[in-house]
């Protein structure tokens, strides 16, 4: 993962649920491109068209609720965002958004600090993030080291065939 | 040293003597699941590994039952793919669009034991844990690593123990206690943890209601449901399994052991309003809301106790003109019995839709979508946004005899009608 990650914030509330971020009907999409356009679309559907390579999204509580469906961080990864930024993460979208290579970050009271559209700027290796507009800045939750490593190989794939790799 | 449940059956499958909530293992995988819907990015995942072949072909159980039978024409290429991964595999566990939904075939057909673990790229694998089983939903990413490795690490959890105590009135059933229970703690009241049902209103419950419980518990972020395997568990093993398993128990002094007490002797049907699982009230607070359709099924309500206690309700009566009822049992082995009983037959004649074993409505990308504006009574699980067709759409949650008498009046009703 990139020490440093900068990008413009889509600001959304707590309880984002898997049928939000993809819903169910498009499950049967394996593309990812394809389900890039589906991105978003419980809430928004014109997201995908909006959301620019580099965006990151600012959320409340319990983000990424429900089903276990990897169609959901794939889908963000493929609409550009660059990292998910909020209170809290369900475990199941947690695990799935590292193992797919997709950075997420934890930090207490965040949401409130920013307006959407706001720049974020986050220092993944110093724990902190910051709001340009503010000039404010804000720790954030350290990721486990292994976690790190597996979205330093850009997913579990990846950091799987180089240890199978190392095993032989 | 004194363990929970779930600390001594990671620790059994990691190899080691105790594990503590915390800690992170590698536990070896018993039974790994997947079905049509998310099997195909899993074995896209795996064939990414370049390895030839799986850990072990009879360790895996794939099955069809979100696109049931293949509805577009990317699910039968999906269901294609499939076949062809089991018939490379060697898998012997597969079961084709027959059978039913995941989580009541699973442990029909015996492969859920107490004390083992149990993976499946499902949300709501969790339900096996009725069984005594840790059992949880993983994503496709990660079942790829089970194909190739057999192995899959976990963060041990921390077990919150529902004590369940008192009677059930009348037309209260295990839906309500499990959407009590969310009401009360939130859709993230439980991320991560365990969670045990237990108490004397547990006890007394059959197999199948156990599992309404288990089956919820990821509705508030739980990662396993479990219940204390006992007598009822024994019995419902032994005409589906000759495997060998033991039981194992949570100590009452297990360091990472919270219990909160959960009093049901006053409890009324409880309705899981939109758009949140958490968000419950009290039927006497939604009674006569405007419905379009009622679902009766899925891994949460399809099961014959159900489908009896609804038909019971429907008998000899008509589902209101204003309501599409649709009633899917959950496997291939309760609609036969339901067959049997006379059941379908009643739900047919009253003017409800009965379709094969499957997910149905439950994830809206199948039969039965709702559209904008309209409103759906389901039995199932989720209610989010969107859940089961148009974001304009809403979804309610309840039992099925609050499904079955909100059918024929066309406005959620009380069951006692």
């Amino acid at each position: 993962m990139k020490d440093k990650i900068e990008g413009k914030v889509w600001k959304f509330g707590d309880d984002i649920d898997t049928d939000i971020i993809i819903p169910g009907r498009y499950l049967v999409l394996t593309d990812e491109n394809e389900l890039a356009k589906h991105a978003m679309e419980g809430v928004d559907p014109e997201f995908h068209r909006k959301a620019q390579d580099g965006d990151i999204i600012l959320a409340g509580k319990n983000f990424g609720c429900g089903s276990s469906r990897e169609h959901a961080p794939i889908a963000l990864k493929a609409v550009g965002i660059s990292a998910v930024v909020a209170e809290s993460f369900a475990r199941i979208f947690y695990r799935n958004a590292i193992n797919v290579g997709l950075p997420l970050l934890e930090s207490e009271k965040i949401l409130s600090q920013f307006n959407q559209g706001d720049k974020i700027e986050l220092y993944t290796d110093k724990g902190i993030l910051e709001n340009e507009r503010t000039g404010e800045e804000y720790e954030i939750k350290k990721l486990p080291e292994f976690m790190l490593e597996i979205l330093d190989k850009g997913g579990l794939i990846l950091y799987l065939k180089e240890k199978l790799k190392e095993e032989m | 040293m004194s363990m929970t449940m779930a600390e001594k059956i990671m620790a059994k499958a990691s190899g080691k003597k105790e594990t503590k909530a915390g800690e992170i293992v590698i536990a070896n995988i018993d039974v790994a699941m997947t079905h049509d819907l998310t099997g195909p990015l899993s074995v896209k995942s795996f064939n990414k590994i370049e390895v030839d072949k799986v850990w072990d072909p009879e360790k895996i159980v794939i099955l069809f039952d979100h696109q049931v039978p293949a509805d577009s024409l990317d699910a039968a290429q999906n269901h294609i793919m499939m076949r062809e991964f089991v018939e490379k595999q060697d898998i012997t566990n597969f079961y084709d669009v027959k059978e039913g939904v995941c989580h009541q075939v699973l442990p029909e057909k015996g492969h859920i034991v107490p004390g083992e673990v149990v993976v499946g790229t499902d949300s709501h694998t969790c339900t096996h844990g009725a069984l005594g089983a840790f059992s949880t939903g993983i994503g496709s990413t990660d079942m790829a690593m089970v194909f190739a490795t057999g192995k899959l690490w976990f963060k041990i959890p921390e077990t919150i123990k529902f004590d369940i105590q008192g009677n059930l009135k009348d037309y209260v059933y295990a839906k309500d206690v499990i959407l009590h229970i969310i009401g009360k703690i939130g859709a993230d009241g439980a991320t991560y943890k365990a969670c045990e049902f237990a108490g004397e209103t547990t006890k007394k419950m059959s197999v199948s209601e156990r599992m309404v419980l288990c089956n919820m518990a990821i509705e508030m972020g739980g990662k396993t449901g479990l219940v204390e395997p006992d007598e009822k568990t024994v019995n419902y093993l032994k005409d589906r399994t000759n495997r060998e398993y033991g039981i194992l128990k949570t100590d009452l002094d297990a360091e990472s052991l919270d219990t909160m007490q959960i009093y049901v002797d006053d409890l009324e049907p409880q309705i899981a309003c939109p758009h949140n699982v958490d968000n419950v009230k009290s039927i006497s607070e939604v009674e006569g809301t405007n419905i379009d359709q009622v679902f009766l099924g899925s891994c949460t309500n399809g099961r014959l106790e159900d489908l009896r206690t609804a038909a019971k309700i429907v008998k000899g009566n008509q589902i209101s003109d204003k309501v599409r009822m649709l009633v899917i049992p959950a496997s291939r082995e309760i609609y036969l019995q339901a067959m049997d009983e006379g059941l379908l037959r009643t739900f047919a004649e009253s003017g409800a839709l009965v379709c094969n074993p499957c997910c149905g409505p439950c994830l809206g990308g199948h039969i039965g979508l709702i559209g904008p504006g309209e409103v759906s009574l389901s039995t199932s699980n989720r209610n989010f946004q969107g859940r089961q067709g148009s974001p304009d759409a809403e979804v309610y949650l309840s039992s099925a005899a609050v499904a079955a008498a909100s059918a024929l009046k066309g406005v959620i009703t009380h069951p006692r009608i």
